[in-house]
């Protein structure tokens, strides 16, 4: 983590500007996601990332946040390849990125299931493309949708599943097909206080045993310093890289570490993962001693530190939409 | 009807059977009582009532108007010349079927309509779902099909029957233009709107355009075609009675359009009674087998 010779991925001068074409229709949609931007004069297209600076190590979990609209899902079809960027490079292993592959698997946003496919045939539909084979696919299906506590709901179409059983078909989906890279765009933004916390358990897991790079978008200032190693912190439209904040869990991670029975593991890592339902209800805490690492006074001076840096931004963001409003 | 008739009498043995093992339960089952048996005849006369409640609920609307049809000319409100009562176009339809003309003029139309509907989906869908997706082919034949489709195919007639005389082939033709604009318009529309995130999934994991065609776009198409299929089933019977008016020999639209020259009203009624419901089943057909297609939409 202290040197990194070649960065996994490599945002240099990144910017991303969306054509506008004409402005009336543009404001219209523009406002359906967020609201015209103040600055950006009609016609010269909007521009929703500029000058985005930031290197991320192999196997490292960065965290993406920033006020709504800022820029974090462009950035991640960025990385992913499904757009390119209008100025700057986005690198991966220092070669830039052309187009998607099968070497970095995202969870969309907006889910992306195939409605006419069950939640099996969703998980499956990335192997098919990576090639397994047929009874190889229904395996690893199987394994990954009970890894997210699906099991038994394998037949089920999307439209039988509720919204957080829809955003973890998309997540085992995801992780089925074993990408170097992970892009998860607000993958448990739909869960419950419960699930949410044993997927992020999950998620650590995985990511510890298989070194994934890993790019999570969330809204959650807990569950970014929870699963962060870094937190990036965007501004405001257009967005840019406004603090990386590393996240250091202090010497109390050493007990939570123990007290999960992992040893292993730098930063970011293994204490995290025996973190059982924290918040209010810690009378489970006995399972070895595990302390809830919220409770630590590191995690509520990097909590602090975060939420100081988005409340200027998601406050200068309302205000830019109260000017486009008036305008 | 007849198949609401067969639906209503069909419960009625299986009731009696009911009561009868009802009458008898009671004996064998003494010492536990009547429970389980009048357990099971309530819930069979549940099932009966529903169903019969059912079929009456969706029926009712169709029986007020048989009933007013029947009632109006006999009471005078409507000239009964030429509105006969139903009962006596109920016995004109049979005498029709009886002799045989009405399945053969049934025949003829239906040769024709499904021959140039299934021409039309046949060429409409490939079409549309190329045309669809190539974006600029799109683009540049919007207009052309816009204008084609908002030509009345009735209006074509004439131009049909002069390019095509006035035998088979021209009404086989114009019941396939017909059909092809509500089938390509709907199809070009579904390949174009598929939900957008899904293509960005496809694109991420790398699939093929081939795969992504057969993978996403053709089952994210399927219920959007399916309307268009609809529609121009619709369409298909419309067009071919007014064609068969126009110069035929036989037909449904023959069958109509000559009663009536001859005067033999109820006849005339009989065919209009069968177009509507060959429409009528054509289009069940047709949601059947869309529920069949699109079975996820519904159920597991
Ligand atoms: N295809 C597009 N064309 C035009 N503008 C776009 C397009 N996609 C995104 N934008 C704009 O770019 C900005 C950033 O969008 P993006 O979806 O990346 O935001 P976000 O940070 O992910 O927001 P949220 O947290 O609400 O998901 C928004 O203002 C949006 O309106
Ligand atoms: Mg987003």
């Amino acid at each position: 983590m202290t040197t990194k010779p070649i960065p996994k991925i490599r945002f240099e001068r990144v910017g991303m500007t969306f054509p506008v074409r004409a402005p009336r229709g543009a404001r219209a949609r523009i406002s359906s996601g967020a609201r015209d931007p103040a600055r950006s004069p009609a016609g010269a297209g909007f521009t929703a990332l500029e000058d985005i600076e930031l290197d991320i190590a192999d196997g490292e979990f960065t965290v993406l946040v920033g006020p709504s609209g800022c820029g974090k899902s462009t950035l991640l079809d960025l990385l992913g390849g499904l757009a390119l960027p209008t100025s700057g490079r986005v690198l991966l292993d220092g070669e830039p990125v052309t187009g998607p592959g099968r070497d970095r698997g995202t969870v969309f946003q907006q889910y992306a299931l195939l409605p006419w496919r069950t939640a099996r045939g969703n998980v499956e539909f990335g192997l098919e493309a990576a090639g397994v084979p047929r009874r190889e696919r229904a395996e690893r299906a199987g394994e990954f949708l009970s890894l997210v506590g699906l099991d038994g709901f394998g037949d089920r179409h999307p439209h039988e599943l509720s919204g957080g059983m829809r955003q973890r078909v998309a997540i085992a989906r995801s992780l089925a097909y074993d990408p170097d890279v992970l892009l998860m765009d607000e993958p448990f933004g739909a869960l419950d206080a419960q699930t949410r916390e044993s997927l992020q358990d999950e998620l650590l897991r995985v990511w510890q045993r298989t070194r994934k790079t890993v790019v999570f978008i969330t809204h959650s200032i807990d569950e970014a310093v929870l699963l962060g190693q870094r937190v990036a912190v965007l501004t405001s439209r257009p967005g840019r890289v406004k603090e990386v904040v590393p996240i250091a869990l202090g010497d109390g991670r050493a007990d939570i570490r123990a007290g999960g029975g992992r040893a292993d593991n730098d930063l970011a890592g293994g204490g995290r993962s025996g973190d059982v339902p924290s918040g209010d209800d810690r009378t489970g805490g006995g399972r070895g001693g595990v302390e809830d690492p919220r409770s630590t006074p590191e995690f509520a001076r990097h909590r602090h530190r975060i939420w100081e840096l988005l409340h200027d931004e998601v406050s200068r963001a309302q205000e830019l939409e109260r000017e486009a409003v008036a305008l | 009807m007849s198949a609401g008739a067969a639906l209503t009498d069909a419960p009625a043995p299986e009731t009696a059977a009911a009561e009868r093992h009802g009458g008898t339960a009671p004996r064998v089952t003494g010492p536990r009582g009547p429970g389980p048996a009048r357990r099971l005849l309530g819930l069979v006369g549940g099932l009966v009532g529903g169903l019969v409640g059912g079929v009456l609920r969706r029926t009712a609307a169709v029986l007020a108007l048989l009933a007013l049809w029947e009632a109006a000319p006999r009471l005078g409100f409507v000239d009964r010349i030429f509105l006969p009562p139903f009962s006596e176009v109920a016995v004109a339809w049979w005498e029709l079927l009886a002799d045989g003309q009405l399945l053969d003029d049934a025949r003829a139309s239906l040769v024709r309509s499904a021959t140039g509907f299934g021409l039309a989906v046949l060429v409409a869908v490939p079409l549309g779902l190329l045309i669809g997706w190539y974006r600029p082919v799109a683009e540049l034949l919007g207009p052309l099909l816009e204008v084609f489709r908002n030509t009345a195919a009735l209006a074509l007639l004439p131009v049909f029957v002069l390019l095509l005389g006035i035998g088979e082939t021209s009404k086989v033709s114009i019941v396939l233009y017909a059909c092809t604009w509500p089938v390509l318009l709907n199809t070009i529309s579904a390949v174009r709107t598929v939900d957008p995130t899904l293509l960005k999934l496809a694109r991420s994991v790398n699939l093929p355009p081939w795969r992504l065609f057969q993978r996403v776009i053709l089952p994210a198409s399927v219920p959007a075609v399916f309307t268009g299929i609809r529609l121009a089933g619709a369409v298909a019977i419309l067009v071919l009675v007014a064609a068969e008016m126009v110069g035929a020999k036989a037909g449904l639209g023959f069958l109509i359009n000559n009663s009536q020259f001859n005067f033999a009203i109820p006849q005339m009624y009989a065919g209009i009674l069968t177009v509507s419901l060959i429409g009528v089943a054509f289009n069940q057909l047709l949601v059947a087998l869309e529920r069949r297609f699109t079975s996820w939409r519904t159920s597991g």
